[in-house]
């Protein structure tokens, strides 16, 4: 299972800088997405990989899982949720404005170069 | 237990709310709830200032929780004095944004509001997971602000800005990841114990998460090689959203004094110091492209983004050093830039409304009502940026030259410092001499566009910001007594960890 899971993480965190890296929005928005869920994963992980096991205070339980970094990745999962969100936005009005979805800035959006 | 502590991330959050919810539609309502609120967190942060200034720092338990396993917020000298920064840096921008700069949007004063929550909430946090929550409250709302106005330019540098600090959040829950997989805490005064117990096995991996973290700070403090998002975003932001950045690149240098000296420091076993030796070279490379950066200019916005990475490489200089002396040098020196900084976007906002089409761009243009005073506000601010005497950069550069006497790389850093300091004045010298002498040979062409020029109220807020800077400089003598008590709470964590978790832990802290 350690195998498995460490690859997920690492298939995805590559995917995820892979196509951060290229030069349109909607490519860096996936990538962007994909490297939030190779972190959530990570983050759940670092509680050390438990089975059967329940996270809450249990008088027939023999071994516990770590609660806290599932709470970690709920949060992160909500803020990652909601900035992937924003980003989607504005990567569209920033294509219906700009004209383009490439993310460097052109000639023209630089300014005052005249 | 002092309810007082939670003010400032309460009281913005609850305006905030309150000012989307019902004053939305009522722009002369939301400016005065706003401005009152930003005036209440002044009034807050100098109170709790004193309660610091008593010497312990002080814990308050989020619903009572008791410390490592609740949240914990901690008011000490050092969180004290940039609430107080944070404070009167709101009350300046609330002031300048409400001659008509905040209406190109409906809710420019709520998002202002939850900017000062995260900013307050950064500083007073004790819990390295809520650190990164604090961060994302105030960078989706630095989001907002900066889009603020829309347009082409400000979207294509927005999404920029927003991308990059989506990687760095990314890289922050790496590292914390990393730092509770092998110390099982995320409360930083436990942390401050854990880092020093860690096993030889998981030394490497302890190393690797505060590596990350030194990373995600130096991308909010704008270090080489991460320096590149700020000035396409500062440039592009509205005047008084970039004069309210001013802080956030400080919120950077503050999570990295605050954690490379507490829970990375002397009693750090193997990961001690981690970051000493790199910050030091980064911060000298970061001084010297933000001087080329600046002498390359072609806008006033650009000439102040470009000052500003200049100012936090020599910030970062400074508290790349890591002694007491260099670190009083760094917060005086922090406190100057950040007034500075803002000053100059104010100046800069003013100058392009002023001059209607021709906007900042360093080009000769008919003058415009009051540019005398502005410029007066420019020198005074250029000359403070630049390192001139008599303002408090001067005091400023020389303290960190002082303090850099015995440090290894003293050559170097005498003569960036020095050298650079010289360019910025040619920089600054040459900007000013277009914008305010060429243009007053320029025949104006009658036509004067422009909205609020007739108000002094944006000169107020600039003025107010330049008085700090005098101010800090009148009273430099008491000034660096202050922040050489801070130094020392900085560098002896163990009253910092006896206040969170108690004698016992302390005790193991001051046996190191």
């Amino acid at each position: 299972m350690e195998l498995l899971v460490a690859s997920a993480i690492g298939i995805l965190t590559a995917t995820g800088v892979y196509l951060l890296l290229r030069g349109r929005t909607f490519p860096v928005v996936v990538g962007l997405s994909f490297l939030t869920y190779g972190v959530n994963v990570f983050l759940f992980a670092m509680g050390r990989l438990t089975l059967d096991a329940p996270p809450i205070i249990d008088e027939a339980a023999a071994s516990y899982t770590d609660p806290l970094p599932q709470a970690l990745v709920l949060t992160a999962i909500v803020i990652s949720f909601g900035m992937t969100a924003l980003l989607v936005v504005l990567a569209l009005r920033g294509y219906l404005e700009r004209g383009s979805d490439r993310v460097e800035l052109g000639a023209a959006e630089e300014g005052a170069e005249t | 237990m002092s309810h007082l502590i939670i003010v400032p991330v309460v009281l913005p959050a609850l305006m905030a709310a309150f000012l989307v919810l019902a004053a939305r539609h009522d722009m002369v309502l939301q400016r005065a709830l706003s401005a009152s609120s930003a005036v209440l967190l002044l009034a807050c942060a100098l109170f709790l200032y004193g309660l610091a200034a008593e010497g312990q720092p002080l814990p308050y338990l989020l619903g009572d929780w008791p410390a490592p396993f609740g949240i914990v917020l901690v008011l000490d000298r050092l969180s004290a004095l940039m609430l107080v920064l944070t404070g009167i840096l709101g009350v300046a921008v609330a002031l300048f944004a409400m001659t008509g700069r905040d209406t190109g949007g409906r809710h420019f004063h709520a998002l202002l509001q939850f900017q000062l929550m995260g900013i307050n909430g950064a500083f007073l946090t004790g819990d390295l997971f809520n650190l990164f929550v604090f961060f994302e409250v105030l960078l989706i709302a630095s989001y907002g602000l900066m889009l603020h106005g829309g347009g082409p330019r400000r979207l294509g540098a927005g999404l920029h800005y927003v991308i990059v600090n989506l990687v760095g959040s990314t890289l922050f829950l790496f590292a914390v990841g990393m730092i509770y997989a092998v110390t099982g805490t995320l409360n930083m005064a436990d942390l401050a114990i854990a880092v020093g117990q860690v096993a030889p096995g998981d030394a490497a991996l302890l190393r690797a998460g505060g590596g990350l973290l030194l990373t995600v700070f130096a991308i909010k403090a704008a270090l080489v090689p991460f320096h590149w998002w700020l000035r396409g975003t500062y440039s592009a932001a509205p005047a008084p959203v970039a004069a309210l950045f001013a802080i956030m690149t400080k919120v950077g240098a503050y999570s990295i004094i605050r954690v490379f000296t507490l829970i990375f420091g002397a009693g750090a076993g193997d990961a001690a110091w981690l970051a000493a030796p790199w910050i030091l070279p980064a911060a000298l490379v970061t001084l010297v492209l933000g001087t080329i950066g600046l002498l390359a200019s072609r806008t006033l916005f650009d000439l102040a983004a470009f000052s500003i990475v200049a100012s936090m490489g020599t910030l970062l200089i400074a508290i790349g050093l890591f002694t007491p002396e260099a670190m009083t040098a760094a917060l005086y020196y922090l406190i100057h830039s950040t007034f500075t900084g803002a000053a100059l976007f104010m100046v800069g906002g003013i100058v392009a409304t002023g001059r209607g089409e021709t906007g900042d761009r360093l080009v000769a243009a008919a003058p415009f009502p009051r540019d005398q005073l502005v410029a007066g506000l420019f020198f005074l601010a250029a000359i403070a940026m630049a390192g001139m005497p008599p303002l408090s950069g001067f005091l400023g550069k020389l303290l960190i030259l002082e303090s850099a006497q015995n440090a290894p790389l003293m050559s170097w850093i005498w003569a960036i410092v020095l050298g650079t300091s010289l360019l910025m004045l040619v920089g600054f010298g040459r900007a000013g001499s277009v914008l305010f002498w060429k243009s007053a040979a320029v025949a104006g062409d009658g036509s004067r566009p422009v909205a609020g020029t007739g108000n002094a109220l944006p000169l107020v807020a600039t003025a107010t910001v330049i008085a700090g800077t005098a101010l800090l400089t009148l009273l430099a003598g008491p000034a660096t007594a202050e922040l050489d008590l801070t130094t020392r709470q900085i560098f002896d964590p163990t009253d910092y960890v006896r206040a969170v978790l108690g004698d016992e832990a302390a005790l193991q802290i001051a046996e190191r």
